[in-house]
């Protein structure tokens, strides 16, 4: 009973449901009235107006993916994509609305901002509510803030960079995202500046039946490097919500930048993220990818190697349970020579979860000496979950060295014996395992991600026996 | 007060449809080293794992006490709560938990009390040295990439660190080099005092010259077919199981 007890505790951190006492929402469903109105309340410039129609257009022309999940239970009817909540963004805690201040208070970010990190944003269902960043990294030009304000303020570097790495064509779900965008966040590190504490953005979907689709666009200039970290989280509702955000990185030449992200929705959540990052020579992007929660989940993180020397490592974990497709993956181009690229990830399934491990790696002609090494690594609790590896591997150059490695397992009998035979519950000796599993994953997050990424694993655990 | 720790009273067990124990009887009091001969396949390992209620094997009949309480139906985690201990003859290989992560947890889920940190690394690191053990494998993860040795000894260590009532030790001795051997011995006369008790299960008794055995068992075909003192071992390395075999 205890055990229980503690499970509800902790969920309750994530699944705190506030009332949903938004100062606008938009009426569901997707048509031309409906972003003019987004567009209107939001105060776009024309030519962010203009770019959401065109945007709307391409969504119309465009179908569902014939892979992977099915997504045919989403009626873009049934969504409201714009919930404004009260308040406007601040710069201080104190003045961001009280309910809204308490659930990030119960997430921990406040205090995060504290301890561990040189900026923060928080965003709370369509807007930024807070943001803060360091005064000695405003002086050294950093910029960090959200996208709305960055599109008034900076617009030639936001027109620049906005949706030219991630094109509004890419797919159907990045169409949606062009035409319905609120909310996220701007980075600019300029040319030379080393960011050396991170810089964190947290998303939080409050509204029942509604739709979270951030932008983050960050530009690391030449020489450059940055830590950013992204949070996502909601609370659980009987119908489905939507997050479709987009994210973009510029990793410009001699730069480096690590993105860091755990997503943990709710169950009843359609994650259909798009991430993609442009690597100029000798620059190095790393993801550090958790995925939790959600009932679908298709994300496939994408580094473009574009320069000479450039790097890229994925280091990513996904976690499925009961009534979960989670759809995850990465995606790498070598387009240039001497380029390479690491990729370790691993996934969980129980209870029924279904993980998917779907890549791509693509080796240019432009690309000879590059290299590519994929290890990737399920581990299924029990016999009625599913793992599957998909890999799409396109080498078109002699010149490369190439490995890929897929391992499946299961904990085995005599392990779980081994652990009870020192005084582990059979419940203990799994999370145990599990934990271990997911070490060389939870090493590479920030610490408090690390921890909040066992006590996620706990949780799923304790859910598959209670 | 009673010295009992460990009574088997006419034990019968099946690892899945074969018959392997066929009515053991054997009584640990506090104090005492006993040891368990037999030759291959005559049932030693089943009896470890069947006092410690491995699911692979089932007991048809007879009882297992552990001071003088039933623990035949027991889960093998409660088992470990009341205080026995048992060396694998193969330890398994957990990646990502380090051997001090992994002993401080079971130390915590074993005694059920907040494991202080500072001590217990210290605790640790003594029997590390009394063990001859690389003190890097300390933030390994726990017997992967061990030697056979290694692993035998991370077995000792995690007997001393959960110092329990009763350490039975399964076959530990086997595959090892004399040095090892030494050290394994060490460890048991560490652990070794008057309230606690070990069960040593071999086939070789170059691990018992240095201990002081009360009680032999020699095993064949799942019975206990004759005990005597320490000098029953000596008389097995000479002739063998031969005349204790049918």
């Amino acid at each position: 009973m205890a055990k229980t007890q503690v499970e509800e505790i902790n969920r309750n951190i994530y699944d705190i449901r506030n009332k949903d006492n938004y100062d606008y929402k938009i009426k569901k469903g997707l048509t031309k009235e409906i972003i003019e109105e987004i567009s209107k309340q939001k105060n776009d410039p024309d030519w962010m107006r203009d770019f959401r129609l065109k945007a709307l257009e391409v969504y119309n022309s465009l179908e569902l993916p014939t892979w992977g999940p099915d997504l045919s239970e989403l009626d873009m009817n049934e969504i409201a994509t714009y919930v404004r909540p009260k308040g406007k963004m601040a710069s201080s805690w104190d003045d961001v609305p009280e309910d809204i201040k308490g659930t990030f208070d119960k997430l921990g970010i406040p205090e995060a901002e504290k301890e561990s990190l040189a900026g923060v944003g928080a965003q709370y269902d369509s807007e930024v509510v807070y943001h803060s960043m360091k005064e000695d990294l405003i002086k050294q030009g950093v910029i960090y803030t959200d996208m709305e304000t960055a599109v008034r303020e900076y617009p030639e570097m936001v027109k620049e960079h906005f949706m030219k790495c991630v094109p509004v064509n890419d797919h159907k779900f990045v169409a949606l995202h062009g035409a319905v965008w609120s909310g996220g966040s701007f980075v600019y590190v300029p040319k030379g500046v080393k960011v050396d504490i991170p810089l964190q953005s947290y998303f939080r979907l409050n509204s029942p039946e509604s739709g979270q689709f951030e932008h983050t666009l960050i530009i690391v200039d030449e020489g450059a490097s940055l830590h950013f970290i992204e949070g996502c989280s909601a609370p659980k509702y009987n119908k489905v919500n939507l997050h479709a955000g987009c994210v973009e990185l510029f990793v410009k030449d001699g730069a480096y930048l690590r993105y860091s992200t755990i997503e943990n929705w709710s169950k009843n959540m359609l994650n259909l993220n798009t991430k993609k990052a442009l690597v100029g020579k000798n620059a190095q992007v790393d993801w550090v990818s958790g995925s939790f929660g959600s009932k679908i989940s298709m994300l496939y993180p994408m580094s473009i190697l574009n320069g000479e020397n450039a790097k890229t490592e994925f280091t990513g974990i996904s976690f499925a349970g009961k009534g979960q497709n989670l759809d995850n993956g990465f995606k790498v181009v070598h387009n240039a020579p001497n380029t390479s690229s690491v990729v370790n990830a691993k996934s969980i399934s129980k209870n029924g979860g279904k993980c998917t491990y779907r890549s791509l790696v693509r080796i240019t002609k432009n690309a000879p000496k590059s290299k590519s090494s994929v290890s990737c690594e399920s581990l299924m609790l029990d016999d009625i979950s599913v793992s599957d590896t998909i890999p799409t591997n396109d080498i078109e150059t002699d010149e490369v060295e190439f490995s890929h490695e897929a391992k499946i397992g299961k904990i085995s009998d005599k392990t779980i014996f081994y652990l009870m035979s020192r005084g582990m519950s059979e419940e203990d000796a799994k999370a145990m395992i599990v934990r271990g599993f997911a070490y060389p994953i939870s090493k590479e997050l920030p610490v408090e991600y690390a921890v909040e990424m066992n006590n996620l694993i706990n949780l799923e655990l304790e859910g598959a026996i209670g | 007060m009673s010295n009992s720790l460990l009574e088997i009273k006419d034990l019968y067990v099946n690892a899945e449809e074969k018959e392997i124990l066929k009515g053991i009887n054997l009584k640990i009091n506090k104090g005492e080293i006993h040891v368990i001969m037999g030759p291959n396949g005559s049932g030693k390992t089943t009896t470890a794992n069947a006092i410690f209620s491995n699911p692979v094997y089932t007991k048809l009949k007879g009882k297992i006490l552990f001071e003088n309480e039933d623990i035949t139906e027991s889960r093998t985690d409660e088992i470990a709560r009341k205080g026995i201990f048992m060396s694998f003859q193969l330890p398994e290989e957990i990646p990502g938990v380090s051997v001090t992560n992994f002993l401080k947890y079971a130390k915590n889920k074993v005694t059920g009390q907040p494991v202080k940190i500072f001590e217990f690394k210290k605790e640790l690191q003594k029997y590390m040295e009394e063990l001859s053990m690389n003190p890097n494998n300390m933030e390994r993860s726990l017997n992967v990439g061990f030697s056979g040795g290694e692993k035998k000894k991370n077995e000792i260590l995690q007997m001393l660190v959960l110092n329990p009532k009763l350490a039975i030790l399964d076959e530990t001795d086997s595959g090892l080099d004399v040095d090892a051997i030494r050290t394994v011995s060490k460890g048991i006369e560490m652990f070794k005092n008057e309230n606690n008790a070990v069960l040593i299960i071999t086939h070789n008794t170059k691990i018992l010259r240095s201990l002081k055995v009360d009680y032999v068992h020699i095993l064949v075909d799942g019975k206990i077919v004759k005990t005597g003192s320490g000098e029953l071992a000596k008389e097995i390395e000479e002739n063998g199981y031969a005349k204790y075999k049918n």
